[in-house]
């Protein structure tokens, strides 16, 4: 646009759009990852005010060391059986998610979101937290649901929208819900869970309960407005909720700069609102824990919310929609600085005598064929597309608690309208 | 060309045009959009004219306004439709209203993209169809091109205007017109006349309906994907209906409407959206203010039903072919 008054003389403005340094093609190096030696965070007490720990949202927790050792003051030191149950999980989730990526790939469904490289984030936490507090996730936590101990089956059930699904087959399939669980029903609108989490959280201490809310939401989405009014209301009311930040270097196509990684750091993002904010190696578990537990015990103390990023690295697509070889290098997943957290805590485990190859194997095998033998049970109940599963008329249940007139002749409508179609498929159960 | 090709080329030739034309969203920029509608955009205009932005639709909309104010023409994309909703408030209360607050000082000059509807297993957050909670208000004009070469010429134009608008494309659609038949093989827009695009510059102006089949018996309104269906229906029912594509919701096109319907005294509106204070409701109104003499049966409604879109009874919930023949039988009983 021709200015109308000319400033030749002074500098011209530039617009910055920031840019990955790796797209397709390109080698891969990620010396400039700023990964600080394992055991090097210090661990306040949970009762320090938040803003006497401000450097702990630009470094990086971390236990697990390059030789799978344990070191430093967020040791949770676990026992052995507890390692080998969040080893497990995580080859558990593992497991299923290749197994459900496979369905979809076979036309059983329609949609699937795997969580391969931040197996630890979720699976983690959920060995940290009280099975009776609150879980608010978004789409990539499947594994709580996988700790807690939620059946593989009725996970499936609502994968396939079969007649065994909870919900009817009303959501896109992993868009669970698990009120039993502590797991709070997703939506597909990215971060609308944060506030609610903090309401949750609000609700919980105004009656004096014991129970505290946590929630999840991806990197990209702390730019979405609600991120920040939950982290407004969670500071105002020193709500005791845990806000995870799954930082996995991508959203979408996006790179983490374009939610404004490129100045600072998402754990940082608390600093501002008074809350405590923790960075932890997110393929590190038991880094994961540590930092759980620390800020559940400041919940649980009426101490206030922490923000913790997770920082991790997304290792397959975003979902069975998405081709990430159209936007980043190949290279990335394997060249990753912080290695794969199922390999870390499997190596820490052989480390300390409490595990070894073979037993691993045994364990990725029997786990394979728990999970087929899961889905076989599951498909019983049927596959999206083959034929209705739920009755026709359950498409109106849930709209409202009792159904208005409008509804029920639409209802009535929709019924005749089956009656007329004369299609070949069974849709009444 | 297929309908996402036009658009494509479309954004392509207002940006060649016009230095001040910028595509920004999410995911558009290098990767060019999750149904690839920005393709090749930054690697030709550059990345201060092609971005991507952060997640946060309010943010999108808000920033778009402030560019639009200072002279730019900001092409902004929300992923999908659904997504529109945290950025309503920018939208209805700052975009739609700043030429009349300002009294013409400040205007928002953009023109909102975005893929809307169902028919293809996206569930409740990739399904939604809101136009009518957009039409319902004042100062912001909504689009919806039911060919690629509707597409091409009606974004150019809403691109070219200086009002806000919303321009949403039905993504059932993209890659070819559907007739209501979920369970039968899909046709491509190659083989359609209206997939034969230019590919240089023309406009389809907004506020003009098109009349895609002339009719005696019976005029239907509709747009989007609703337009194909309806066409294959009344084929197949042998009716001689005149089929309104609507295309600019609002400004309306009120004469071609009004024209028809005392022509064939019968009026059928289908849409996808829910039933309950939709853009159906409007039309039935205005048709029954402006046409009721030459009414010769009441005017019938085919749309969504009024719950949430669910995702495994998705073809029972889309206005598919029974419900439309159901509402022809029904509105030329005693023709
Ligand atoms: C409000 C809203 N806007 C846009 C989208 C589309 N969308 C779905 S996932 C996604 C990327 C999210 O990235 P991030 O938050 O980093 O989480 P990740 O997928 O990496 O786990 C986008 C843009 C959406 N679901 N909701």
């Amino acid at each position: 646009m021709a200015s109308e008054h000319p400033r030749a003389n002074l500098q011209p403005l530039t617009l910055h759009v920031p840019e990955p340094r790796f797209r397709p093609g390109d080698a891969v190096d990620f010396a400039t990852v700023d990964v600080p030696p394992a055991g090097s965070a210090r661990r306040p007490d949970t009762a320090e005010p938040a803003r006497d720990f401000t450097e702990l949202a630009y470094t990086m927790v971390r236990v697990l060391d390059e030789d799978g050792q344990a070191v430093g003051p967020w040791d949770p030191k676990l026992s052995p059986d507890a390692l080998r149950k969040m080893l497990r999980n995580m080859a558990l989730l593992r497991a299923f998610d290749e197994r459900m990526f496979r369905a979809q790939r076979q036309g059983k469904t329609s949609f699937y979101m795997k969580a391969t490289g931040e197996e630890a984030v979720a699976v983690a936490a959920a060995q940290a937290l009280d099975f009776e507090d609150m879980c608010f996730p978004s789409y990539r936590q499947q594994g709580l649901l996988i700790s807690r101990g939620y059946p593989l089956v009725e996970m499936m059930n609502q994968i396939y929208s079969n007649r065994g699904d909870k919900l009817q087959g009303k959501q896109l399939p992993i868009m669970y819900s698990a009120r039993d669980y502590g797991f709070f029903s997703i939506s597909g609108n990215l971060t609308t869970q944060y506030p609610q989490a903090v309401g949750w959280a609000m609700a919980s201490a105004a009656k004096g309960d014991t129970r505290i809310a946590a929630v999840w939401c991806g990197e990209g989405s702390t730019a979405e407005g609600d991120f920040h009014s939950a982290c407004t209301f969670a500071s105002v009311y020193r709500a005791p909720v845990i806000f995870n930040v799954v930082n996995n270097q991508w959203a979408i196509s996006s790179f983490s700069g374009f939610a404004g990684a490129e100045a600072t750091t998402f754990a940082a993002r608390a600093i501002g609102y008074g809350i405590a904010g923790l960075r932890v190696d997110g393929n590190d578990a038991l880094a994961v824990y540590a930092a759980t537990l620390w800020a559940a015990e400041r919940a649980r103390t009426n101490a206030g919310p922490t923000l913790i990023e997770h920082f991790t690295y997304r290792a397959e697509g975003h979902s069975t929609s998405d081709d990430p070889s159209q936007y980043r290098s190949a290279g990335e997943p394997t060249a990753w600085p912080l290695g794969d957290p199922i390999a870390r805590l499997k190596q820490h485990l052989i480390a300390i005598g409490e595990w070894d190859d073979e037993r691993h194997a045994a364990q990725d095998r029997e786990l394979a064929e728990y999970v087929k033998a899961e889905q076989k049970e599951a498909e019983k109940n049927g596959i999206l597309g083959h034929g209705l599963h739920q009755p026709l008329d359950t498409l109106f249940d849930g709209v409202f608690e009792e159904m208005p007139w409008h509804l029920r002749e639409q209802q009535a409508q929709m019924m005749a309208e089956e009656e007329a179609s004369g299609r070949p498929w069974a849709r009444k159960s | 060309m297929n309908m996402i090709q036009a658009i494509n080329s479309a954004l392509d030739v207002c940006m060649g045009r016009d230095p001040d034309v910028l595509v920004m969203g999410e995911d558009v920029g290098y990767f060019g959009g999750v149904f690839r509608a920005t393709a090749g955009l930054q690697a030709k205009y550059g990345k201060t004219r092609v971005f991507d932005t952060p997640i946060t639709e309010t943010g999108i909309m808000g920033v778009a306004i402030g560019m639009g104010a200072y002279g730019l023409r900001p092409v902004p994309e929300i992923q999908f439709a659904d997504y529109i909703y945290p950025a309503l408030d920018q939208l209805v209360s700052e975009a739609a209203r700043l030429r009349y607050r300002s009294a013409g000082e400040f205007i928002a000059p953009i023109t909102i993209r975005s893929p809307y509807g169902g028919g293809i297993f996206g569930g409740q957050t990739h399904s939604q169809s809101p136009e009518g909670i957009f039409t319902h208000v004042s100062g912001m004009k909504t689009v919806i091109p039911s060919t690629p070469y509707d597409a091409k010429g009606l974004l150019i134009a809403a691109i070219e205007d200086n009002d806000p608008v919303l321009f949403l494309e039905p993504k059932r659609i993209y890659n070819g017109p559907f007739n209501g038949y979920w369970d039968r093989p899909a046709e491509n827009w190659s083989k359609h006349a209206a997939g034969d695009v230019p590919t240089g510059y023309y406009r389809v102006d907004l506020g003009k309906a098109a009349i895609v089949r002339p009719g005696e018996a019976l005029t239907i309104l509709a747009y989007g994907t609703m337009v194909h269906v309806c066409a294959a229906v009344i084929a197949e029912h042998g009716i001689d209906a005149e089929i309104v594509d609507l295309r600019t919701l609002v400004p309306l096109d009120i004469e071609t409407i009004e024209a028809s319907v005392k022509k064939t005294g019968r009026c059928m509106i289908v849409h996808e959206a829910t039933r309950t204070s939709g853009f159906g409701a409007e039309l039935s109104a205005l048709v029954q203010e402006r046409c009721f003499y030459h009414l010769e049966a009441p005017i019938e409604r085919v749309t969504g039903f009024d719950t949430p879109y669910p995702h495994s009874l998705e073809w029972a919930y889309f206005p598919g072919p029974v419900r439309i023949g159901q509402a022809l039988k029904k509105i030329m009983k005693d023709a």
